[in-house]
């Protein structure tokens, strides 16, 4: 019988083996984070131990430093701390960090690709949920906690239990592809097989509606499997991939080599099994936006809040979470989508601030100014797509709307640096993650896209954007 | 990690489904460096109000609940972010045990790398021991729940079992392997980064 992609980068990667057992899996890339590292480190020193492979791994600042002039000091002293730990860290273990001040400092999901360190056929992890994200290049990229973290800086292995594959197919083809986009069509696959319907899996995203898609956009997709509680999020390479990766700072050498294998080897067979399998089709979807306090309670732009008995269809402790998600949303069943009124426009996060990103937002807003009831920010998320949007003239077309223009970092995603939502407040957010106080305690979160969250800023509340002339 | 002990409790109930670590650990407290001190914030937005004091309407808050080891909660437990400082938190302010329909992935990784239990139980088992009062004891080594009634069995891996009872140093067992890892790294085309 054939093998799946995900089977055939596990099998490659296996050191130990054992019946019903975790495996001993060989990681090829290692993520490193000022937040989920200092006491993996801490346990490396505490056990006179040392990093294995420091020329397999690369740190870089992003989840708590400011988004704001670069030439100040940080004034949370504890963040300054867990910077300081971090480089501290990396000078001591002879790692390659990509400090505050680098052209090359952004969220590490998204400068792992920019950079050509993220490839195809590999291991990744990173001790940050949204490694899934990598799994755009056709890598297997798992997000890992603490312990797994220095147990990867140790012996550059770590025991997994194997994953069973899970294939998403997404088909048909959008009618308008700037309105609708990646993350509407990974927010509805959510809101269809709920926020645990991938746990235990590897999802292999398929079909033609995942294959024309841009890298950018491959990623937004990966990024969110973990929303949906998978291990992973896979898709296979295609010329797409190996164009995107090519000639990137640390793309290697022998680049052509690798291509040549990886094109005969990385891809499902035909006779492949998937344990599990989803279709969605995308013909008539519409943008998504999440009412909820997780990303599975997303509607449709164009309807109404759903009822607790609707949404939970008879399950009664769904009923009780939409009851409780309502009421900290401050929303009532029936309201229309669009009569929702925002305070905060958020576009950033290692879901959505990539330069694509900016450029489908920006036409949203040219020549336009925000709504006076809202305030905006764009965070690129890398300076890398910071100065490539300001040689494109973007932050001038934001400047001008009125979004504050800003540092590279995760930001508002998760409100670890001083970006954070007042209570009460409601936000159309490109991020990731509406749980509860995420951007901020109190804080209101709704998922969007980056062309919603713009027109949103714009009107002042969610409005339709397959309205707009967006060519 | 320290061994795991037989455990006397009565347990909290949690009666909630999908909760994510970001309630179990809110992120304006993952700036710490250590891995000690989390327990004080501990479902800390669910636990005080604005003004820090203490809300009377959640379970934790309830004195009744004060020593107990055992959380009992809903589907998909510690969902969301992979912060191990959720875990940390759990187990500083007191808890060993918790029983959930189900868990999400790398939460359930990160509770056997710090000596918690995790166990999952049918749905119907979870809502009983959530309306259970008095102490129920858990036994990992014969992998029994005792309660005042019943006797329940749960499933545990042998070998995650045999890592949380002997509180087994996961990376000094993988160096046994370090022969295998480095015969893996000679066979590997897979480039350094720098």
């Amino acid at each position: 019988m054939g093998k799946t992609l995900f089977e055939k980068i596990w099998e490659s990667h296996i050191v130990v083996e054992k019946q019903n057992r975790p495996s001993l899996i060989y990681i090829d890339r290692h993520l490193v984070h000022e937040v989920t590292s200092p006491q993996a480190f801490d346990g490396l020193r505490m056990n006179n131990r040392k990093v294995r492979r420091p020329d397999l791994t690369i740190a870089t600042m992003d989840h708590n430093v400011p988004t704001t002039d670069r030439s100040l000091p940080i004034l949370d002293q504890t963040s300054s701390v867990q910077i300081q730990t971090l480089e501290k860290n990396c000078k001591d273990f002879g790692i390659k960090l990509f400090d505050i001040n680098s052209p090359n400092q952004g969220i590490v999901h998204v400068i792992g690709p920019q950079l050509g360190i993220t490839l195809p056929g590999t291991t990744i992890v990173c001790g940050d949920s949204h490694t899934s994200t990598h799994g755009a290049f056709g890598a297997l990229a798992l997000g890992i906690g603490t312990s797994d973290v220095e147990h990867v800086l140790a012996s550059q292995t770590m025991w997994l239990e194997k994953p069973t594959p899970f294939e998403i197919r997404v088909e048909g083809k959008r009618k308008n592809p700037h309105a609708v986009t990646a993350k509407d069509i990974v927010l509805s696959i959510i809101k269809n097989i709920g926020t645990g319907g991938g746990t235990g899996t590897v999802i292999e995203y398929r079909g033609e509606g995942i294959t024309d898609l841009s890298m950018e956009q491959r990623m937004t997709i990966c990024n969110m499997s973990i929303e949906a509680g998978a291990r992973a999020g896979l898709i296979a390479p295609d010329e797409k991939t190996f164009d995107y990766l090519r000639d990137r700072e640390y793309t290697p050498k022998n680049y052509e080599t690798l291509v040549d294998s990886w094109k005969a080897h990385l891809n499902t067979d035909n006779d492949a099994k998937f344990e599990k399998q989803f279709t969605l089709h995308i013909d008539d979807i519409a943008p998504q936006v999440s009412w909820g306090t997780n990303p599975g309670m997303t509607c449709d732009v164009t309807e109404s809040i759903p009822s607790p008995d609707e949404f939970s269809k008879g399950d009664s402790n769904q009923k009780k979470g939409a009851e409780k998600a309502l009421d900290y949303m401050a929303l009532e069943p029936g309201t229309a989508i669009e009569d929702i009124k925002i305070d905060r426009v958020f576009i950033g996060s290692c879901t959505n601030a990539r330069l694509e990103d900016l450029i489908e937002a920006s036409k949203v807003i040219k020549g336009q100014k925000i709504s006076s009831n809202v305030s905006a920010m764009v965070v690129p998320g890398s300076q890398m797509v910071k100065k490539q949007a300001e040689e494109m003239g973007l932050d001038k077309i934001f400047i001008n709307a009125n979004f504050e223009w800003r540092e590279a970092g995760c930001s508002m995603c998760l409100g670890m640096n001083p970006d954070i939502l007042s209570p009460g407040e409601r936000c159309a957010s490109t991020s990731n993650r509406n749980f509860e106080g995420r951007q901020g305690t109190g804080g209101r979160t709704h998922l969007v896209s980056p062309v919603m969250a713009a027109a949103a800023a714009i009107k002042g509340h969610f409005v339709d954007v397959r309205d707009m002339d967006l060519s | 990690m320290e061994a795991f002990k037989p455990v006397s409790s009565i347990v909290t109930p949690l009666d909630k489904v999908n909760v994510d670590t970001d309630q179990i650990v809110p992120k304006q407290f993952l700036k710490l460096v250590q891995k000690s001190g989390f327990g004080k914030f501990l479902f800390f937005n669910w636990r005080f109000d604005e003004n820090e004091n203490k809300k009377s309407d959640f379970v934790l808050n309830d004195p009744k609940y004060k020593n107990s080891q055992i959380l009992v909660a809903g589907d998909n437990f510690g969902c969301g972010s992979s912060r191990e400082h959720a875990v940390w938190a759990l187990l500083d302010y007191g808890f060993s045990v918790i029983i959930a329909p189900s868990f999400a992935d790398i939460f359930l990784s990160n509770c056997f790398k710090n000596g918690i239990l995790p166990i999952t139980l049918d749905q119907q088992l979870v809502e009983k021991l959530q309306q259970e009062n008095g102490v129920i004891n858990v036994d990992l080594e014969n992998q029994i729940i005792k309660t005042s009634s019943e006797e329940i069995s749960f499933k545990i891996d042998s070998y995650k079992k045999k890592t949380l009872l002997e509180g087994l140093d996961d990376i000094a067992q993988t160096f046994q392997y370090g022969d295998k890892i480095s015969e893996f790294e000679k066979e590997s085309k897979i480039p350094s980064v720098l």
